[in-house]
């Protein structure tokens, strides 16, 4: 079940979340997650897109031992599934607590499951994690009495209750508000710096983008993109934008440059960048007096390059 | 770095080839132990050592959980409240009519109360009070979505199950010593105190009568803690704790209902329900001890082979709630 490290793989860092033809398929015959290679490095923050319905969960809940796959190793951590859990914190499809018990309560509950957590600090580890995630005003509610924001917090919480190595959130950031929503990216960048490895599924790409240094891609239940961001922004050209009252002249000018792909219209001129720096094609658009009313530097967006790999389809991967 | 690499829909990522892949696969369990880091490694050991004051924690939680839930109170509370209706009832009723056997029994004894109380509550309302905390153990975490949190933490499958049945065991005593407790304080507090006449007609001192009446505890809480194996090997087959309780109340009724059929005689001594009413070997002379015996055998039996049944479909269960 587990892959151990191969030591001929090219790959130099150690993983965080490793699978080899991970698969599962329900009983029915539904697919939800066909033959997946994942590689998630230690220290990253990964970013885990997908349309609704792609597999998302269902990978995540394979590699917490929740569902046992069809086919496939995977290994968190390089180590034994029993051996790497108490290490990692997760967030599995939303938050789920006693509704009777208070928010602290819950959380010693849930310390009291984990057989590497000692009693002894349980206490000070739960009040610290409800600090870090703004609940200690809380903390002595019935979860029951939560708004839905709390309850995310509460959940996350639950993932902080002990230093971990690799956190594991789905769509951590569902139901919050916008202070929420930055709180959770700040926290997220917070706990990478301090070394723990985040992988966080999401269909928000902008915040994907914002908090992300690697970003995985699926697609009905298949990989379809991995990599670093700026890899993944990497298959689409930038594109050059200048705002000009004479279109037609710098159009002329930027090929003369050997810019690709120039096109004016109205009252702007786009092209490829290419290799070329910004500020020079700038000082030679106002050294021939072609007034330059804006340049910018234009980047696909993640969701740009998303929409590009998953289609743009409304419907959700059955 | 085969991360820095996009991988294009069909095409496998350059710099993991899948011999790599297939090669680490084959290799997975030599290599797994290779790689143990000295986290881990430690990390093992404690899990050794403190394995055991970790489990008693989790058990302590289960329990606290348990005994603090109101429901569980109030039946504990309403089972209690029986032994004080009976003794009431006799008390008021038996002395002034004609009444025989086990009411007139009672009337003449304290420690009598305790006995009947059991024979009453024994054949369905406790056994429905551990359906509903065994039937809940499994299906009602599923249900709330807890379990997904409880395994992850990680919990482990095995130790989970463990600690439910333990805490459904701890139960059954629970509400037992409760009965029995309830109907000893009514039965001294309305009844005459002293030598107990038995059911083979044999008086024995009431310091012997009360040691038979621990043994009669420990009979019944086996009895129950073996419905409550049924009822969590139920439990793992859902994720809707009612339907749990439910079966295995109905499993309750109709074992009853067939024991009572004579063509199905032969049927009865198989049946839990059967077991459970034996403790009146207990109140003979001497104590028949191969009745309990063969009681207890049964019970033993009823609870290996649902524990088993239970272990095997939980741990091999999908958890998608
Ligand atoms: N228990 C199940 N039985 C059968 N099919 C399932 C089950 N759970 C999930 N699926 C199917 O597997 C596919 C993937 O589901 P999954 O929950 O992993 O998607 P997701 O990427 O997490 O989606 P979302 O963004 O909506 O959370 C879906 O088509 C879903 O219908
Ligand atoms: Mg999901």
């Amino acid at each position: 079940m587990t892959v151990g490290h191969d030591a001929g793989a090219p790959s130099g860092a150690p993983a965080a979340i490793r699978t080899r033809g991970l698969t599962k398929v329900f009983k029915g015959g539904q697919v939800a997650v066909d033959a997946l290679d994942l590689d998630v490095p230690r220290g990253s923050v990964f970013g885990f897109l997908g349309p609704n319905g792609s597999g998302k969960t269902t990978t995540i809940r394979m590699l917490l031992g929740l569902v046992t796959p069809t086919a496939g190793d995977h290994a968190l951590l390089d180590r034994p599934l029993a051996e790497a859990l108490p290490s990692v914190g997760a967030v599995v499809e939303g938050p789920a607590f006693y509704p009777y018990l208070s928010g602290e309560a819950n959380l010693l509950r849930y310390d009291a499951a984990n057989p590497a957590s000692s009693a002894r600090d349980a206490r000070s580890r739960v009040g610290q994690a409800l600090e870090r995630v703004g609940l200690s005003a809380a903390a002595g509610k019935r979860y029951r009495a939560y708004s839905l924001g709390m309850r995310q917090r509460l959940a996350i919480a639950a993932a902080l209750l002990r230093p971990r190595e690799l956190l594991v959130l789905d769509e951590p950031t569902n139901g919050l508000d916008p202070q929420g929503t930055r709180e959770v990216r700040a926290l997220v960048r917070e706990i990478a710096r301090d070394g723990t490895t985040v992988f966080v599924s999401s269909h928000l790409l902008a915040e994907v983008e914002q908090m992300c240094t690697h970003a995985a891609v699926m697609s009905h239940g298949r990989l379809v993109a991995q990599g670093t961001i700026s890899s993944l922004h990497g298959g689409r050209p930038a594109l050059l934008r200048v705002e000009t009252p004479r279109a037609a002249e710098a159009a002329r000018i930027l090929d003369g440059l050997g810019l690709a792909e120039v096109t004016a219209a109205g009252s702007h001129v786009t092209a490829e960048l290419g290799g070329h720096a910004p500020e020079e094609i700038n000082a030679a658009l106002v050294r021939q007096g072609v007034p330059v009313r804006g340049l910018a530097v234009v980047r696909p967006s993640l969701e740009e390059v998303f929409v590009g790999l998953t289609g743009e389809g409304f419907d959700v991967d059955g | 770095m085969s991360t820095a690499d996009i991988s294009a829909a069909g095409t496998s990522t350059a710099g993991v080839s899948t011999p790599a892949a297939e090669a680490s696969a084959a290799g997975a369990s030599a290599a797994g132990t290779e790689v143990l880091g000295q986290a881990a490694a430690s990390a093992r050991t404690a899990g050794r050592s403190g394995g055991v004051a970790a489990f008693a924690r989790l058990l302590g939680s289960e329990l606290g959980l348990t005994f603090r839930r109101p429901r569980n109170l109030v039946m504990l509370a309403l089972l209690a409240l029986v032994p004080v209706l009976i003794g009431v009832v006799v008390r008021t009723f038996g002395s002034d009519g004609d009444a025989g056997g086990i009411v007139a029994a009672t009337a003449g004894n304290g420690l009598m109360l305790t006995f009947v109380s059991l024979y009453v509550l024994v054949p369905l309302l406790m056994p429905v009070a551990v359906a509903v905390v065994g039937g809940d153990a499994i299906a009602g975490e599923a249900n709330a979505g807890t379990l997904r949190y409880l395994l992850t933490a990680p919990a482990g499958r095995t130790r989970l199950l463990a600690v439910k049945y333990l805490n459904a065991v701890v139960f059954s005593l629970a509400l037992t010593v409760t009965v029995a407790a309830t109907a000893l304080i009514t039965g001294l507090a309305l009844f005459p105190v002293g030598d107990v006449t038995l059911l083979s007609g044999t008086t024995v001192t009431m310091a012997e009568g009360l040691l038979r009446t621990l043994l009669i505890v420990g009979y019944v809480t086996a009895g129950m803690a073996a419905l409550a194996a049924v009822a969590m090997a139920l439990s793992t087959l859902t994720e809707i704790p009612i339907g749990a309780v439910a079966g295995t109340v109905v499993l309750i009724v109709v074992t009853q209902v067939l024991r009572a059929i004579p063509q199905l005689d032969w049927l009865a001594p198989y049946l839990l329900p059967t077991r459970w009413t034996g403790f009146d070997a207990v109140l003979r002379d001497p104590v028949a001890t191969s009745d309990l015996g063969q009681g207890l055998l049964a019970f033993c039996a009823y609870t290996v082979l649902f524990g088993s049944l239970a272990w095997a479909r939980f741990t091999s269960k999908d958890i998608t709630s």
